[in-house]
C-alpha cells in the first residue's frame, strides 16, 4: 500500500479526486445524490420522457433536470445533447468543489469524457425528422439541423467540457459501454501518472432514455418488464430480480496529481490506487457464471494498489440485476477474494438509480469515493428475497456506517469488457 | 526536465519502447498493405461518385468507398451482427495479426489487448434500426443493434474472434482518436501486455450519416473526383469523406524477439495530445504544441524529423493553421510535406491510423508518397509539399498530424528501426 512519499502505481506519480459533481435521479448535486443512496430511496419510475406504452420494459431512473434551473443558457440547451448537459453540469460543480477555479494552468489539464451512448436522443429524434418518421431510407437533408454533427461525433461533448474547463491538454471520449465510467477515470489517471497532464477533468455521461435505446434492450429482454410496480423494479442479487431498469446520469471528477493537490491545501477524497481492465473474448452480450476474466481485473487493480484482498472494506458491484450479470459477478468475487468474499460489503446502488450505461460506474466511482468520505456504505435497495445462488453480504436495504478506507468497484459490460478499480482513503495513504 | 508535477512543465515521462510489428489496411484506394501501398505509390485515388446509395439529392456525392464484399471475407454469423464498418475492421485485424505472426490464443493469459478509434459507431446499421422502430414499431428492432451500434464495437469484436483478453477500450476524437488509440496501446504494452492491437477502421456511408456528416460544414460539394479534396490548394473547397483504415500490431520488442520476429516496421517514438484554446482567448491554435511534445517524447530535434504527414483539413483556415505551424516549427520548406489521404478522402476514426501505416511503409522503403490533384499550391514558399509523384528519400523518422473538428491535435513520431 501507498505511503506518503513513495511513488504510485507501476513507478509513476499520483493521483487523486479532489472534486466530485454529480447529475442523478433523484436530485441533482452530490449532496443530493447521497442523501438518497444513504437513504436506500429508489428513483426508478414508469417512463416519463416519451410515450413507452408499445415497449416491453417501461421503467427507469429519469433524471428531474430542468437546464435552466442548472444555469445553462439557451443557446447551450438548444444546441446540446442532453448528455452534453449534464456532462457539463457535473464538470462544473466538480471545479468547485475542487476549489481549483483560477489555479488551473490550461496546458496542462485536460478533458475525458465517457459515454455508452453519446447523443442518442437528439439523433433518435432528429432521424425521425429527416426519414419523415422511418418513411424514406434516402433522408431529407433539407431538415437536417444545423448541430447535428455534434451529435453524430461524441467528441463534441468533451469539447464542450474543456471550455467550461479552459483545458489544453489532452481531451476526448473513452467509450467501452457500460465499463466507460470506470475506463475513462482510469485513462486520465494514466495521462497524469505519466505527466501528460497535472489536472484531469474526468467522468462519464449518458443520457439515452429513448425510444431506440428501449426498444434495442427489449429485443435481447435486458430491461426489467416489472412495469406494475416501477420504484422496486430494480432487484440486484435478488431471487426475483429480471434484468436492469435503464437509467441517466452523470458524474464527473477533478483528479489531480497528489502533489499538485497537496500544494494548493485541496480536500483529498481518494487516491485511485490501482485499476484494470480485460476483455472476456467471449460475446458481445453474454457471460460465464465463473467470472474468470472480471476476477482476473480485480486481482490485477489490487496488485496495482498494493492492497491485500482482506483489506477490502467494502466492494461497489456492477449488480445489474440481470439473472446472468449477478451470478458472474458473485462468481469473480468469489474466484478472486476467496473467503474474503463472504465477510466484505457489497452493494448495488443500480437498485435506485438504475443502470445509466456508460455513465453508472462513474456515478458508481463518486458513491465509493462519498463512501469513503462518509464512513458510510450504501445499501442495495430492493433486495428481500435472497437468491440462494448470490450468497454475499449486499447490505440489503439499509445503508451502514463503517469505517471504509478501501473500495473496489467493478464494472461489465457488452463487448465482453471487465474493469476494476481501488479507491484508497485518506485513513490508508497518510498513514 | 523540471521537478515532476510543477505546474506548466512536462515531467519525465513514461519509457519503455513499443514497436509495430504487422500492419492490416482497408483503404478505398487498395485492400490489403501491399496493394493500398502499390496504389498509393502509383498516385491512384478511391474518391469517386458514391455509389452505394443514390447521392444525387445531396450537396455532397463523392466518397473514398472501399470496393469490397466483405461476406466472401469473414465467417457468416458475424454477418448479420455487424455493420460494414466493423467488417472491414475484423479484415484488417486479421491481416494486422498475420503479418506479425501472431496468434494471440498462442500467447499467455490477458498477454493482448485492444484500443481502437472510433467516431459515430456502426450507424448504417443504426439508420436501419432507426428505420424499423419508426415505420414499423419497436418490436422490429434487432437484438443485435445494441452491441453493432456502439463505439467500441469494433474492439469488442475483434478481441471476442482473436481470444484477446487483456485491456480492450475504444477513444473518440473525431478525427484525432487514431493517434491517440495507438498512444494508449503503447502504453499499455509499457505497462506489461505484450501486444497490442490498434489504429482504427470507420466510415459510415448511407444516407443518415451522409446528412450528418454534411452538417460537419467541412465537406465538400464539389462534385469532379479530382477537384473536391485540395488540401493546401487555392481551390481548397473542403474534403472528401470515406471508409477504411489501418489496424497496427503494436509489441514490446523482447516479448517480439521471443515470438520469433524478425521483421519490425518502426518503433512508436513519440506522442502528444492538446487541445485548442477557446475562440477569441488569442492563444495560439495547439498543433504547434502538439509536435513539440511529440518530438520531446521522442528526444527528438526538430531537424531529425524527416517527413510529416499532414492533417490537411482541406479547409482554407485549418490549412493554414497547419501551414503556419510546421513552418514555425521546422523552418520554411524545411521538412518534406505529403497527405496520402488526398487518395482516400478522410476516413473518421480510421484517417490517423491509416497514416501511421502508410508513414512505417515509408521508413521501410525510403520513398515518400505523393500529394495528388494539388495543382496550385497556396502555400509553397512555406512548406514543401510533395506533388504528384513519390519522392526518395532517407527517412530515420516520421511525423504523422491528426486534427479533430471541435479542437483536438494530436502528433505522432515513428522511428525507422535500428
Amino acid at each position: 500500500m501507498l505511503r506518503k512519499n513513495e511513488e504510485g502505481p507501476r513507478g509513476g506519480r499520483r493521483v487523486v479526486v479532489t472534486g466530485i459533481g454529480v447529475v442523478a435521479p433523484g436530485g441533482i448535486g452530490t449532496k443530493q445524490y447521497w442523501d438518497l443512496l444513504t437513504a436506500g430511496r429508489t428513483a426508478t419510475r414508469t417512463i416519463t420522457a416519451f410515450d413507452a406504452t408499445q415497449f416491453r420494459s417501461r421503467v427507469a431512473a429519469e433524471c428531474d433536470f430542468n437546464p435552466v434551473e442548472a444555469g445553462l443558457t439557451q443557446r447551450q440547451i438548444r444546441r446540446w445533447d442532453r448528455t452534453t448537459q449534464f456532462a457539463y453540469v457535473a464538470a462544473r460543480e466538480a471545479l468547485v468543489d475542487s476549489g481549483i477555479v483560477g489555479e488551473l494552468h490550461p496546458e496542462r489539464t485536460g478533458v475525458m469524457v465517457g459515454t455508452a451512448c453519446g447523443m442518442t436522443i437528439s439523433l433518435d429524434h432528429e432521424y425521425a425528422v429527416v426519414s419523415d418518421e422511418g418513411r424514406i431510407w434516402q433522408v431529407d437533408e433539407a431538415h437536417a439541423m444545423p448541430y447535428l454533427y455534434d451529435y453524430f461525433v461524441p467528441s463534441s461533448m468533451a469539447a464542450e467540457v474543456a471550455g467550461l474547463v479552459g483545458a489544453e491538454g489532452p481531451v476526448g471520449i473513452v467509450s467501452t459501454g457500460c465499463t466507460s465510467g470506470i475506463d475513462v477515470v482510469t485513462h486520465a489517471v494514466d495521462l497524469i501518472r505519466d505527466g501528460e497532464a497535472d489536472v484531469m477533468i474526468a467522468g462519464a455521461s449518458d443520457a439515452a432514455i429513448s425510444p431506440i435505446t428501449v426498444a434495442c434492450f427489449d429485443a435481447i429482454k435486458a430491461t426489467t418488464p416489472r412495469n406494475d410496480e416501477p420504484e422496486t423494479a430494480s432487484r440486484p442479487f435478488d431471487r426475483t430480480r429480471n434484468g436492469f431498469a435503464l437509467g441517466e446520469g452523470s458524474a464527473v471528477f477533478v483528479l489531480e496529481e497528489f502533489g499538485h493537490a497537496r500544494r494548493r491545501g485541496a480536500h483529498v477524497y481518494a487516491e485511485i490506487a490501482g485499476y484494470a481492465s480485460r476483455c472476456n473474448a467471449f460475446s458481445m452480450t453474454g457471460l460465464r457464471p465463473d467470472g474468470v476474466e472480471l476476477a482476473a481485473a480485480i486481482t490485477g487493480a489490487l496488485d496495482l494498489a498494493r492492497v491485500d484482498r482482506s483489506e477490502i472494506d467494502y466492494i461497489n458491484a456492477h449488480g445489474s440485476a440481470t439473472k446472468q450479470n449477478d451470478l458472474h459477478e458473485t462468481g469473480a468475487y468469489k474466484r478472486s477474494l476467496g473467503e474474503h468474499a463472504y465477510t466484505t460489503p457489497v452493494s448495488s446502488i443500480k437498485s435506485m438509480i438504475g443502470h445509466s450505461l456508460g455513465a453508472i460506474c462513474s456515478l458508481e466511482v463518486a458513491a465509493s469515493v462519498l463512501a469513503i468520505e462518509h464512513s458510510v456504505i450504501p445499501p442495495t435497495a430492493n433486495l428481500r428475497e435472497p437468491d440462494p445462488e448470490c450468497d454475499l453480504d449486499y447490505v440489503p436495504l439499509v445503508a451502514r456506517e463503517q469505517r471504509t478506507d478501501v473500495v473496489l468497484s467493478v464494472a461489465s459490460g457488452f463487448g465482453g469488457f471487465q474493469s476494476a478499480i481501488v479507491l484508497a482513503g485518506p485513513g490508508r495513504w497518510a498513514a | 526536465m523540471t521537478a515532476p508535477g510543477t505546474a506548466g512543465t512536462a515531467p519525465a515521462r513514461a519509457t519503455g519502447t513499443a514497436v509495430v510489428t504487422g500492419l492490416g489496411v482497408v483503404a478505398p484506394n487498395g485492400l490489403g498493405v501491399a496493394e493500398y501501398w502499390a496504389a498509393t505509390l502509383r498516385g491512384e485515388s478511391g474518391i469517386g461518385r458514391i455509389t452505394r446509395f443514390d447521392p444525387a439529392p445531396y450537396s455532397a456525392q463523392l466518397a473514398g468507398e472501399v470496393t469490397l464484399d466483405t461476406a466472401s471475407r469473414l465467417p457468416s454469423r458475424l454477418l448479420p451482427q455487424t455493420d460494414r464498418m466493423t467488417q472491414l475492421a475484423l479484415i484488417a485485424a486479421e491481416e494486422a495479426l498475420a503479418d506479425a505472426g501472431a496468434d494471440p490464443r498462442q500467447l499467455a493469459d490477458y498477454a493482448t489487448g485492444v484500443v481502437t478509434a472510433a467516431s459515430a459507431g456502426g450507424f448504417e446499421f443504426g439508420q436501419r434500426e432507426l428505420e424499423a422502430l419508426w415505420s414499423k414499431g419497436g418490436a422490429y428492432v434487432s437484438a443485435y443493434q445494441s452491441f453493432a451500434w456502439f463505439y467500441p464495437v469494433n474492439s469488442g469484436q475483434i478481441s471476442i474472434r482473436h481470444g484477446m483478453r487483456g485491456p480492450g477500450s475504444t477513444l473518440v476524437a473525431e478525427q484525432a482518436g487514431g493517434l491517440d488509440a495507438i498512444a494508449k496501446a503503447r502504453r499499455h504494452v509499457r505497462d506489461g501486455t505484450a501486444l497490442m492491437l490498434a489504429g482504427g477502421v470507420d466510415g459510415s456511408l448511407c444516407p443518415w450519416s451522409w446528412v450528418c456528416m454534411i452538417r460537419s460544414g467541412r465537406v465538400s460539394p464539389v462534385t469532379e473526383p479530382s477537384r473536391a479534396y485540395l488540401p493546401f490548394d487555392l481551390d481548397v473547397t473542403g474534403h472528401v469523406p470515406g471508409e477504411g483504415g489501418a489496424l497496427l500490431v503494436v509489441e514490446d520488442p523482447g516479448e517480439a524477439r521471443q515470438r520469433g520476429v524478425d521483421r519490425i516496421y518502426g518503433v512508436v517514438a513519440g506522442h502528444a495530445a492538446t487541445f485548442d484554446p477557446q475562440p477569441g482567448s488569442g492563444r495560439e491554435p495547439g498543433l504547434r504544441r502538439a509536435i513539440e511534445l511529440a518530438l520531446r517524447d521522442a528526444r527528438l530535434s526538430v531537424a531529425e524529423v524527416d517527413v510529416v504527414f499532414a492533417d490537411a483539413a482541406g479547409v482554407a483556415a485549418l490549412d493554414r493553421v497547419e501551414v503556419d505551424t510546421l513552418a514555425t516549427v521546422f523552418g520554411p520548406r524545411a521538412v518534406p510535406v505529403t497527405a496520402p489521404k488526398t487518395m482516400t478522402g478522410r476516413l473518421l476514426g480510421g484517417g490517423a491510423a491509416l497514416d501511421v501505416a502508410t508513414a512505417l511503409l515509408s521508413l521501410r522503403d525510403s520513398v515518400i508518397p505523393p500529394t495528388i490533384h494539388i495543382d496550385r499550391p497556396a502555400f509553397a514558399e512555406a512548406i514543401d509539399l510533395v506533388g504528384s509523384e513519390p519522392r526518395e528519400a532517407t527517412l530515420t523518422n516520421a511525423l504523422v498530424l491528426a486534427r479533430g473538428q471541435g479542437g483536438f491535435n494530436s502528433a505522432m513520431v515513428l522511428r525507422r528501426p535500428a
